[in-house]
């Protein structure tokens, strides 16, 4: 049942790995692309991790996979901000399809 | 019926393969670009699938060690990430300041 468990999660998780992989290829501009990246690729590292520990059920390595799920999940979002911020602030052009940039009037300011 | 062994030896193949296709898009966006900040986030998410094919390989091939790996890479992956988008943001401001500068001399 846990083997069973352990397999069913590495699939689903490599699949929202390659979800992730997908949308950054596709999708339109660098914002989107973003957040493609972040989301979909913490969800699958994340499901893989939890799968580790239920392969192992050991402490020394549920301990560590607690570990890379906590860095993972505090350090995507930081990074992912930082990037955006940068590429809003590059004078890129957004996507055809933005319609709301709410930032708009704030840009070139210092923020 | 198929042995929880085999079941696990077949995932973890599926899961390699799987991870190994989704580098190679990412490794496609980041050589077309078109701008510094989409390479930029397909070096994130390359380092991010790094992170899940190690923790895939330390299940398939029965060696813990490599959690370890994952650790150390995803600390230094960050790193970096923070060090490019700094760049970017940094040279941008650098030449929109010029760019100002510019207009208010000529």
């Amino acid at each position: 049942m846990v083997d069973f468990l352990t397999g069913l999660l590495m699939v689903i998780g490599s699949i929202f790995c390659l979800v992730a992989a997908v949308g950054v290829v596709r999708l339109p501009d660098a914002l989107i692309r973003m957040h493609a990246a972040t989301k979909a690729g913490t969800l699958g590292t994340g499901l893989l991790i939890i799968a580790e520990a239920l392969f192992y059920q050991q402490l020394g390595i549920s301990l560590r996979a607690a570990t890379v799920i906590v860095l993972v999940l505090l350090t995507a979002p930081v990074a992912a901000h930082l990037i955006g911020r940068a590429f809003y602030h590059s004078d890129e052009s957004l996507s055809d399809r933005t319609w709301i940039d709410e930032l708009r009037s704030q840009k070139g300011k210092n923020i | 019926m198929i042995s929880a062994d085999s079941f696990i030896h077949l995932a973890g193949l599926a899961a390699l393969a799987m991870l190994l296709i989704g580098m190679v898009l990412v490794l496609w966006r980041l050589a077309r670009g078109p701008t510094a900040a989409d390479r930029v986030i397909a070096l994130d998410l390359l380092s991010m699938l790094v992170v899940a094919f190690l923790v895939t390989v330390s299940i398939h091939a029965r060696e813990t060690s490599y959690l370890d790996v994952a650790i150390a890479y995803a600390c230094i992956a960050f790193l970096g990430t923070v060090a490019l988008a700094r760049y970017i943001s940094r040279t941008s401001r650098k030449r929109s300041e010029k760019n100002q500068g510019d207009h208010r001399n000529g």
